[in-house]
């Protein structure tokens, strides 16, 4: 038998197997990427308005980048123990320098010149923050959301070295197995189509939000 | 309407302050033109009255209220704001951005819609320009939303930084007028900020002119024109600017000719003919003992009496039509060219002569209007 008719075996025998760790990487990575922008994104409107503190939030954020994720799950492992609670935490430690750093870039790059109309007009500062500088840095806060998230999907396969499943399970199998390439595709073709997918829907929703985009209904 | 009284502004402890204890009463309706070179402080007062930037002294009144005093978001809300790189919000349409202080203060989804539709037939754009968003917008369309934005409330005082700075020349100078139309309709009291001296006398009901965080003279512009306070405010005005805008300020005394052709009114005729012939001219001004004008007398008149009488007194034309000093040069020519005349003579309060002003005289003047200028530039070029 090839490893292609070896695959859709596997895959057509442990086709609910193989959706279920899709949908647990899955949720993994979208709970450690929800977390970290939760925490990050006020982070980053914080150190855009106190312009001192952003080099030490950015520098943070950029050490925690340097440390190889399985390393990092390794001893967070120690203290937070085997399963999926270790694997979004260290999800969320990853994602939250894309996220902070976006949202920085992002509420900076709102023209100056329009926030202060805006201010002149008699907004207060969290109108300012709610109906102007927001909705123009949201499309680039989302591009942070997005390059977080993608990369997030790939820490989630490694995972299932501290327990916690996911479609790294099914490589990791594959990689024990005598002859298991078409386990290791099984398990690796779906964790890069999630990443893939991710990314392009992410992109969509970035490209709706940009205001830059906005046009009447006349003149399209 | 609005009221400086003793406002000063630091921007730091120590260093010198950007306003100085800066007295000024602006009446309702008025529209006041702060001038002055970049650091003059004349963008930091305008903002001291919205609060965009807080007094360190003294208080700004505005309605009887000082602004001090009151809460700064509500504040803005009641004086309209335009700055030169306008501002618009992008992610709003153009309706929405005009209603802007309207959604603030919590309009009816209607009155915002009505006004809406009211303020854009103010300057002339299509009703379905409400529909779009501002990056649809050409430059000078898009200031036009900015002005309606800070009129949307009808606020009685409208604050403009360098409105028209960024726009082309053609679509500065139709904005201008539209605008100033717009503000004599609406009666409106503007301060308006620009460092364009040929805006501000041309908007302007009243110019500030600030240097170093001080008023240096604060004025009308046909006032700033002929009375510039020291050499500061003429060269701020310019040159050429004070020679194009002679006819229009300059008063006949300041181009006269003061030492005219006279003759006693007790000379003899013969006297007369006599300087009539030394002087190379063909007519005399006729004066008294006290130097006051008499008379004129010209070559006709003597050739056609000198048999019959003896004395200029006799034979002079008491007709003569003579101006005041002070009287503007621009009535004047008129009245020169409108009676065919080709010179007026000049006296002062009590009649007595003082100057003439000739046709050859108004040559001069017309020559350094158009050509004054030039000539020093080309001069000036080669070094």
């Amino acid at each position: 038998m090839g490893v292609g008719e070896q695959l859709v075996t596997y895959v057509t025998q442990n086709g609910y197997y193989i959706w279920e760790e899709f949908y647990r990487h899955f949720l993994m990575a979208a709970y450690g990427v929800l977390f970290a922008s939760i925490v990050a994104i006020p982070i980053g409107i914080l150190i855009s308005r106190y312009g001192r503190l952003s080099k030490w939030v950015l520098s943070f954020g950029s050490i925690i980048q340097t440390i190889p994720a399985l390393g990092f799950m390794a001893l967070l492992m120690v203290t937070l123990g085997l399963g999926t609670t270790t694997v979004i935490t260290t999800l969320f430690f990853y994602s939250l320098l894309p996220i902070i750093q976006n949202t920085y870039v992002g509420m900076k790059s709102v023209d100056q010149t329009v926030i202060e109309a805006a201010h002149a007009s008699g907004m207060t500062r969290f109108q300012l923050l709610r109906k102007v500088e927001l909705p123009l840095a949201v499309s680039v806060i989302m591009a942070g959301i997005r390059t977080a998230l993608v990369v997030g999907i790939g820490i989630v396969a490694i995972g299932t070295f501290v327990g916690a499943g996911g479609l790294g399970a099914i490589i990791v199998r594959g990689t024990n197995a005598t002859d298991g390439t078409a386990i290791i595709l099984a398990g690796a073709v779906p964790t890069a189509l999630m990443a893939i997918i991710a990314d392009l829907i992410m992109g969509m929703i970035e490209r709706r939000l940009n205001p830059a985009n906005k046009a009447s209904a006349a003149s399209q | 309407m609005l009221e400086f009284k003793n406002v000063t502004k630091r921007f730091g402890s120590g260093v010198k302050p950007a306003v100085n204890n800066l007295n000024l009463t602006i009446n309702k309706g008025d529209f006041v033109v702060f001038i002055g070179p970049s650091g003059c402080g004349k963008t930091t007062t305008m903002k001291m009255i919205n609060r965009l930037i807080d007094t360190t002294e003294g208080s700004i009144i505005v309605d009887g209220k000082d602004v001090t005093q009151q809460d700064p978001v509500q504040l803005r809300r009641s004086i309209g704001y335009v700055i030169q790189q306008i501002g618009l919000i992008p992610h709003m349409t153009v309706g929405e951005n005009i209603v802007l202080v309207g959604s603030l203060l919590k309009w009816s989804k209607e009155k915002k819609e009505k006004r809406a539709k009211e303020l854009i037939k103010l300057v002339n754009l299509p009703e379905d320009y409400l529909n779009r968003y501002p990056h649809e917008l050409s430059g000078g369309q898009q200031q036009r939303i900015g002005v309606l934005r800070a009129l949307a409330a009808d606020p009685p005082l409208i604050l403009m930084d360098e409105p028209f700075g960024a726009l082309d020349p053609i679509t500065r100078d139709s904005l201008q007028e539209e605008f100033k139309k717009l503000q004599k309709e609406m009666d409106k009291t503007i301060i308006f900020v620009t460092h364009d001296m040929d805006e501000a006398i041309k908007l302007a009901d009243k110019i500030v002119l600030m240097n170093g965080g001080e008023i240096v003279q604060a004025s009308t512009p046909e006032e700033m024109l002929r009375n510039p306070i020291n050499e500061f405010v003429e060269d701020f005005i310019g040159k050429d600017r004070l020679l194009q805008s002679r006819p229009e300020v300059t008063t006949v005394e300041q181009i006269m000719n003061p030492n005219p052709v006279t003759i006693n009114m007790e000379s003899t005729l013969k006297e007369a003919i006599q300087k009539m012939r030394e002087m190379r001219v063909d007519s005399l001004l006729v004066i008294d003992q006290e130097q006051k004008l008499q008379g004129f007398i010209d070559i006709e008149m003597v050739d056609s009496n000198y048999r019959k009488y003896t004395y200029v007194h006799e034979v002079m034309d008491t007709e003569e039509y003579a101006v005041q000093k002070d009287s503007l040069l621009r009535d004047t020519m008129h009245k020169m060219l409108r009676r065919g005349k080709s010179y007026v003579s000049v006296v002062d309060e009590s009649y007595h002569l003082a100057g003439i002003v000739t046709r050859a005289t108004l040559a001069d003047m017309v020559y350094d209007t158009i050509w004054g200028d030039g000539m020093e530039a080309a001069i000036a070029t080669p070094e």
